[in-house]
């Protein structure tokens, strides 16, 4: 038995990354960033707002949360409906009691389905970012360019027609990308994406299509991932995020400006035994004069301004 | 697999934890401590072995993909800096295509006088399948790739995703290597039975490798760290019988998470502070256990 000879043969193996995205670049090699107001640590509020269709699609693959028994899957349908009838409300409501603007990344049937949860969602002064059709608008390596151009287009100017504007920020579902899709995201005047999860802070990432920045949106520390997937509580979700804010802080001297990021899903965060712990959690960081909350579209900004 | 496959792959003598020789080992410590942290760099579009998909998801896996780079790009250096504040150094299983992609990385943990052995050439490539010549060839690489890029002549292995062949270790002791993390049968270093030469299998851990804490058994971070201090409390306890050894392997992209490298220093503290823990190594701790046993043990 052996392997074929090419897979002892390494064409890329040289200095930097094996593909031409971005170079190599240590966080702790940058020049120290200044965030506004003096704040060292901007904390990312991301909410994705998804719409999970009855019928799901695994073409290239089903979403995470998506239906799971044989149809008609009433409890998830209904259990995700919960995300954007009541949780969306409460996390809304959290933020508002602190003041905080954050992002929004939401599926454009949201915008022809519930019209007034966007609208209130833009008066409030959050950011819709696009966050594919609905969540059957997965994508990976093997869909048809064309196709997938489609849907980012479909995403962005459905949420475009509801908003007055073309959002600046994209999140993939489940972060999953194919080999087009920065490139596809950067021909469609996407300013910024949030799938990559390789740093704590902004950076420039290069296409065929031009260039994009990527503002990474840890999954490690989203709710997903450490209530749904690890199985943790609300305090101890409560209590990893305060640790991450600790951490960050201290390395902002002599380090310059960190930031946090903190993906939330209405159906997972917004359930009445979670929300009370989430807004004492927030409204703790809200105290700390060094810390502020930050919208992605006034990341980008004030870190391009910075370059 | 056209070769033989044994049930009984007779890696090692039984032998019972009770009335085991003493091992001693430097200053009365009862156990040895050594730190591993996997330093590797994964493809983003590598070759396919026939026995192991590398990705989860089609290629680019994105978040699999970026999560490790942040290794490279983030953590390693937070973890590193954490390491060498409380006196720990590393052993450092190394994708040695690291030493071309990011010699940084490398040439930092080199400074700080960390021990390199070889976890394949990537870790997005595997023993599986390879032919004799083909897993001679990438032991080779190995020894050359690290002692060009760090002086050092890796005296170590761990396979590349845990992936070998039943030669690997027959190869390993015939290319000198003094050592292999590859098995988990004991608290104490074990001889391994060998075709040629000599083979130390040293304690290293799945059980309490971050990536199992945090993926395998979804602990939270303090959770992790209260592990890793039950886990040091008992092996310096038993190891007064006799000395033991508790390995860390670590992922910076895991332990160097923001959310996890604050619980974590705790851990440092305690057992650097405990007084029964010999902090070294694994290069050292083969070198004691062999000049006390003969490596017969």
């Amino acid at each position: 038995m052996s392997l074929d000879p090419d897979y002892l043969e390494y064409p890329k193996r040289g200095r930097g990354m094996d593909h031409g995205y971005y170079p190599y670049n240590s966080l702790f090699d940058r020049e120290p960033l200044q965030w506004a107001d003096d704040k060292k640590l901007l904390i990312w509020p991301v909410i994705s707002l998804e719409y999970f269709p009855m019928v799901p699609n695994d073409d290239p693959f089903r979403a995470p949360g998506h239906m799971q028994t044989a149809y008609p899957d009433y409890r998830h349908y209904t259990a995700r409906e919960y995300g954007t009838r009541i949780g969306i409300y409460r996390l809304l409501g959290a933020f508002e009691k602190v003041g905080a603007t954050v992002s929004v990344a939401a599926n454009s049937v949201i915008a022809d389905r519930y019209p007034q949860l966007i609208k209130e969602i833009i008066s409030a002064g959050h950011e819709i970012i696009a966050h594919s059709t609905d969540m059957n608008g997965t994508i990976a390596s093997g869909m048809d360019e064309a196709d997938e151009r489609a849907l980012i287009e479909d995403a962005l100017s459905t949420l475009e027609r509801s908003i007055g504007k073309r959002p600046r920020g994209w999140l993939s579902i489940a972060r999953s990308q194919s080999f087009n899709t920065a490139k596809l995201l950067a021909e469609a005047g996407v300013e910024y994406m949030c799938d990559w999860v390789n740093d704590e802070l902004p950076y420039g990432f290069q296409t065929d299509g031009g260039a994009i920045t990527n503002i990474p949106l840890n999954h490690e520390l989203s709710d997903r991932q450490i209530i749904n997937v690890q199985q943790q509580s609300i305090d101890s979700y409560a209590q990893q995020m305060r640790d991450a804010a600790d951490w960050l802080l201290m390395e902002t001297e002599p380090y310059g400006g960190r930031m946090l990021p903190m993906h939330l899903t209405p159906y997972i965060m917004g359930l009445p035994y979670r929300i009370s712990g989430f807004e004492t959690l927030i409204a703790g960081f809200a105290k700390q004069k060094n810390i502020g909350f930050a919208r992605g579209d006034s990341i980008l900004d004030s870190w391009k301004a910075q370059q | 697999m056209s070769e033989a496959q044994k049930s009984d792959p007779g890696l090692y003598d039984y032998l019972p934890y009770r009335g085991r020789p003493k091992i001693e080992w430097p200053d009365r410590k009862t156990c040895a401590v050594w730190v591993a942290p996997n330093l590797e760099f994964y493809e983003l579009d590598p070759a396919v072995n026939p026995h192991r998909k590398s990705w989860p998801k089609p290629h680019p896996d994105v978040v699999g993909y970026s999560h490790r780079d942040h290794a490279n790009r983030v953590s390693h250096w937070r973890m590193a800096e954490m390491m060498t504040k409380h006196g720990f150094p590393g052993s450092v299983s190394l994708s040695v295509a690291l030493c071309d992609h990011i010699p940084e990385v490398v040439e930092d943990a080199s400074q700080r006088g960390w021990e390199f052995f070889s976890h394949g050439i990537y870790n997005t490539r595997y023993s599986y399948g390879m032919d004799e010549a083909q897993e001679r060839a990438i032991i080779e690489d190995s020894i050359t790739t690290v002692e060009r890029a760090t002086g050092q002549r890796i005296r170590g292995w761990l396979a590349p995703a845990l992936t070998h062949t039943p030669r690997t270790l027959d190869l390993l002791a015939e290319y000198g290597l003094d050592y292999t993390c590859d098995l988990y049968h004991d608290d104490q270093p074990t001889n391994v039975n060998v075709k040629s030469g000599q083979l130390t299998a040293i304690p290293y851990s799945l059980e309490v490798n971050d990536h199992y804490g945090f993926f395998i058994y979804n602990m939270s971070p303090r959770e992790y760290a209260d592990t890793l201090i039950r886990q040091y409390d008992r092996l310096a306890e038993e190891g007064t019988q006799s000395g033991t050894v508790m390995c860390i392997p670590l992922h910076s992209y895991l332990i160097g998470q923001p959310h996890r490298i604050g619980p974590f220093e705790a851990v440092l503290e305690h057992i650097a502070a405990d007084g029964r823990a010999w902090i070294t190594k694994a290069g050292n701790i083969v070198d004691a256990f062999r000049q006390q046993t003969g490596g017969a043990s």
